[in-house]
C-alpha cells in the first residue's frame, strides 16, 4: 500500500477514538450497510468520525488492504479494528458492543 | 457482474469442507446475499478470523463480482 494512503488511515485512526469508513456521510449514507452501523452508534450515542470512502478511491481501497478485511463499512474503535455490519450488529445485540465501548473508555448511552 | 449462489457455496465447501452452509438471495437480484457458515474449524477463533475465513475462501470476489454478502458464523 501507498505510504500516503496509510499515514492517512493512521491519522484518521489516531485523531479519533471512533472510526467509521463508510459509503456516503452520516447524515446521508449511501448504503444500507454503512446506514446501519450509524443508526447502532446513534442509538448509543457514541461520538464518532465517519470517512466517506465514496469522496477518496485511494481509501477506499487502502482500507480494504490496511484492515484486511473487502467490504465497507468498517468500524475501529481505538485504533482496533472492530468488524463490519455484520459483526457490529450481532454485538450491538449480544452486548459485547457495549463492553467494548466500556472497557475502552468511550462515552456512550448507558 | 453476479455470482451465484451455487458457486458462493462451492467456493465456501472448498475451503470449510465439513461446514453446513445456508444462503439466500435477498433480493433477488444474484447480487446481495446473506449465508450463514456452521463450521467446526471456527472453534477458538474471534468473530473477525471466522468471518476472514468466510472471505478468503471466495478468493477476491468479495467486494467485486460479489457485492454484498452478509454473514453469520457459528462453531459447530
Amino acid at each position: 500500500m501507498d505510504q500516503q494512503v496509510k499515514d492517512l488511515i493512521e491519522n484518521e485512526l489516531n485523531d479519533n477514538e471512533v472510526c467509521l469508513f463508510m459509503k456516503g456521510t452520516t447524515d446521508a449514507p449511501q448504503c444500507g450497510f454503512s446506514m446501519a452501523v450509524i443508526n447502532m452508534l446513534k442509538i448509543l450515542e457514541v461520538n464518532f468520525k465517519g470517512i466517506n470512502v465514496l469522496e477518496n478511491q485511494q481509501i477506499r481501497e487502502g482500507i480494504k488492504e490496511f484492515s484486511e478485511w473487502p467490504t465497507i463499512p468498517q468500524l475501529y474503535i481505538k485504533k482496533e479494528f472492530v468488524g463490519g455490519c455484520d459483526i457490529v450488529k450481532e454485538m450491538y445485540e449480544n452486548g459485547e458492543l457495549k463492553k467494548i465501548l466500556e472497557n475502552k473508555g468511550i462515552n456512550f448511552k448507558k | 457482474m453476479a455470482m451465484n449462489l451455487k458457486e458462493i457455496e462451492k467456493h465456501i465447501k472448498e475451503c470449510l469442507p465439513d461446514a453446513i452452509v445456508e444462503i439466500q438471495d435477498l433480493a433477488g437480484d444474484g447480487n446481495h446475499y446473506s449465508a450463514t457458515v456452521i463450521s467446526s474449524k471456527f472453534f477458538g477463533k474471534s468473530k473477525i478470523e471466522q468471518h476472514k475465513m468466510v472471505y478468503s475462501s471466495l478468493k477476491g470476489k468479495m467486494g467485486n463480482e460479489l457485492h454484498a454478502l452478509a454473514i453469520k458464523t457459528k462453531e459447530k
